[in-house]
């Protein structure tokens, strides 16, 4: 089998037939800057300097890497070691990516940013930086996610940031994408939009990756530190896909590495209410980007379902389609009962809270451990810390008592 | 590289040369198929082309219509809420066809629209039921090679959109693919009727037409009413009004009074682009 293309996306932003740019007209110049703009970025020590400086004193980098004994003893199987970017500043790997916008923007001279958000956490992490720089920040939010995410509106507010309700179509995520790309259609001039996933145009899927693969570059040297060996199996959840590519891209190169990513699985397979675009979906085009996603006969999108605000989103970003598609990774869905069991569990065995997105690779991550060897390693990214959702499952699990 | 060959003009580029024959612009309405209902648009496109209209612009309802303002996106919602489905708007071309309705028809769709049928099918059974062209906002000329062969291939133009934004290279590659006409977006933005458009958009036009050779370049998105039109008709090919259109239509109520109301509006426009270049 042919190693997928990922260090850099091919011609015209493609991973294999995935990727690319389907915009109105109006935003493709703006897309050729970007692309310029971050390629010299890259290239430029400078700016890496700046963004490894940030990364180290604000962000809170190395996240450390914990072996998790209780639950590797309760999966009885392979150790699991668990990836601590809920240690991050703002408590998700979100930060990772918008830190790196953020430096690029002002490079670009843009004094306006706007980003979409679902469940806020992206959100945050942008109002935090655009804080931190004295910058302009518009958050695009379904009204929807407004309601069921109250305190991070409170937070993004607090942070200085407008945040605007979006009352289109579904009135969640994909529609407040859709409404980011609208204000930026208008606003190109003067305004960066940091989108929060690898998804969207060319060049953001290889962007945000780039600015993602500090979590497994940091991983596999702790990794090697301290198990002394490359894990078995990378285990991370997938709603657009931001934090599975940024731990998986570095041991895409490894072979005997399993890629395993965890999508929101909802009600179950069959029901219709999922947001397993890459293990229920076929080929299609949203946000700017051919990739696997779910839609019906007539291409229009169908709405997602998860119980995790992070993993409600419809599509996926193109090079986990290539990477699954290629056969370089497997995806695999977890249902909404089986990560709040496994967001339980982890509290219960290792005193950490996850995100319920990371409570789906949590969830899964048990399974893989469980047919491994005890000298086995499994790598599984805990991308997010989970008192964001403290309050929905208590509601959850008072409705499924009384139920 | 083989020399670009442009195609012998088709219907919709032959509507162009008809109205600049008569010294004046153009006029072409945008109305969504099956809001609020397909048989109604049936009703509206003849109303139309009975009113003036030299090309009517067909709208195919999306989920996710990103390049639309919120006029269009509610018009779109409530076809999807009715039911409207990509064979239904086919169906409803070919019925207007069945009426009697001559004039020129151009389909907007969103290219996943276009991507789930298949490019060479999808172009195909649009050509069956009658429609010219193809206009697919969110497909710039880097993406539309495939889309142009099919279109090409079943005797449809794929209409590109130029943009304020767009660079002269830019210009340039959308120039040498263009068929049927040029879509102008006169503003940086969505769909949507606005008070006053750019002072820019003659100079715009100008940079389009030094790469647009022979063929119309028409302005849309953000024409509110008869003055906008008249202006922009003077220095256009042809004027395009989507939103202000729809929300005469919205105002009318009953799908009837709907068709009368756009079928007048739409007289108004043409009563105001004849005069265009009189003066």
């Amino acid at each position: 089998m042919a190693l997928p293309q990922t260090t850099t996306a091919g011609e015209k932003g493609r991973f294999g037939p995935f990727g690319g740019r389907y915009v109105p007209e109006t935003l493709m110049p703006a897309l050729e800057e970007l692309e310029r703009a971050y390629e010299a970025a890259r290239a430029d020590a400078s700016f890496q300097r700046e963004l490894a400086h940030y990364l180290a004193h604000y962000v809170g980098r190395p996240t450390p890497l914990y072996l998790a004994r209780r639950l590797s003893e309760h999966a009885g199987g392979a150790r699991i070691y668990l990836k601590r970017e809920d240690l991050t500043h703002t408590g998700a790997h979100k930060i990772n990516n918008t830190m790196g916008q953020i430096l690029l923007a002002r490079r670009m001279g843009k004094r306006r940013i706007i980003a979409e958000t679902g469940a806020g956490q992206h959100g945050v992490a942008t109002a935090t930086v655009c804080a931190m720089f004295g910058m302009e920040c518009v958050v695009y939010m379904g009204e929807e996610d407004t309601r069921r995410q109250a305190l991070n509106v409170f937070r993004m507010e607090l942070l200085g940031a407008r945040v605007v309700p979006v009352t289109s179509g579904t009135r969640t995520l994909k529609d407040a994408t859709n409404e980011a790309i609208r204000d930026w259609v208008t606003r190109v001039e003067d305004t960066h939009y940091i989108i929060g996933s690898v998804v969207g145009p060319h060049p953001y899927p290889t962007m945000v990756r780039d600015f993602q693969s500090v979590i497994g570059k940091e991983a596999k040297e702790q990794l090697l530190a301290q198990a002394g060996r490359l894990p078995a199996a990378v285990v991370a959840c997938v709603g657009g896909g931001s934090n599975a590519m940024g731990i998986f891209h570095e041991f895409i190169p490894e072979p005997e590495v399993r890629l395993v990513g965890v999508e929101g699985g909802g009600a179950g397979p069959g029901t219709g209410r999922h947001a397993a675009a890459l293990s229920a979906g076929r080929a299609g085009v949203l946000h700017g980007a051919k990739s696997y996603l779910l839609h019906d006969e007539d291409g229009q999108i169908l709405p997602a379902h998860s119980v995790s605000a992070g993993l409600d989103y419809p599509g996926v970003g193109p090079e986990h389609s290539w990477l699954k598609d290629s056969g370089r990774a497997e995806y695999v869905a977890v249902t909404d009962e089986e990560a709040l069991e496994a967001f339980r569990l982890l509290s219960r065995l290792e005193g950490i809270v996850p995100a319920l997105e990371s409570a789906h690779a949590v969830a899964h991550a048990v399974k893989v451990a469980a047919e491994l060897a005890p000298d086995d390693v499994v790598l599984v990214n805990l991308s997010g810390r989970g008192d964001k959702d403290v309050q929905h499952v208590a509601a959850l699990l008072e409705g499924s008592e009384e139920a | 590289m083989s020399a670009h060959v442009r195609p012998s003009p088709g219907p919709l580029t032959q509507a162009f040369f008809r109205a600049k024959a008569e010294g004046r612009p153009a006029l072409i309405p945008y109305v969504t198929a099956g809001d609020p209902a397909l048989g109604s648009t049936v009703d509206a496109v003849a109303a139309l082309a009975d009113a003036g209209a030299d090309i009517i612009e067909i709208g195919i309802p999306y989920s996710d219509p990103l390049a639309d303002g919120p006029t269009i996106q509610r018009s779109g919602q409530r076809a999807l809420a009715a039911g409207t489905t990509v064979a239904g708007v086919l169906d409803m071309v070919a019925a207007a066809r069945a009426r009697g309705v001559r004039v020129p028809m151009v389909l907007l769709a969103y290219y996943n629209c276009v991507f789930r049928k298949g490019e060479e099918a999808f172009a195909a059974a649009a050509a069956a039921a009658g429609a010219n062209g193809l206009i697919v906002p969110d497909l710039p000329p880097e993406e539309a090679a495939p889309l142009r062969g099919a279109a090409r291939a079943a005797g449809l133009d794929l209409v590109p959109l130029a943009a304020p934004t767009s660079t002269d290279a830019r210009l340039a590659l959308i120039g040498q693919v263009a068929s049927g006409f040029i879509y102008c977006v006169s503003v940086t933005g969505v769909t949507g009727a606005r008070e006053r458009l750019p002072e820019t958009v003659p100079a715009f036009l100008a940079r389009v037409r030094a790469f647009a050779g022979e063929t119309p370049v028409a302005v849309g998105f953000g024409i509110a009413g008869a003055e906008q039109a008249r202006r922009v008709g003077r220095v256009a090919d042809g004027v395009i009004v989507g939103s202000a259109l729809i929300d005469v239509m919205e105002r009318a109520g009953s799908p009837g009074a709907a068709a009368a109301a756009g079928a007048r509006f739409v007289a108004g426009l043409r009563r105001a682009g004849g005069t265009a270049r009189a003066g």
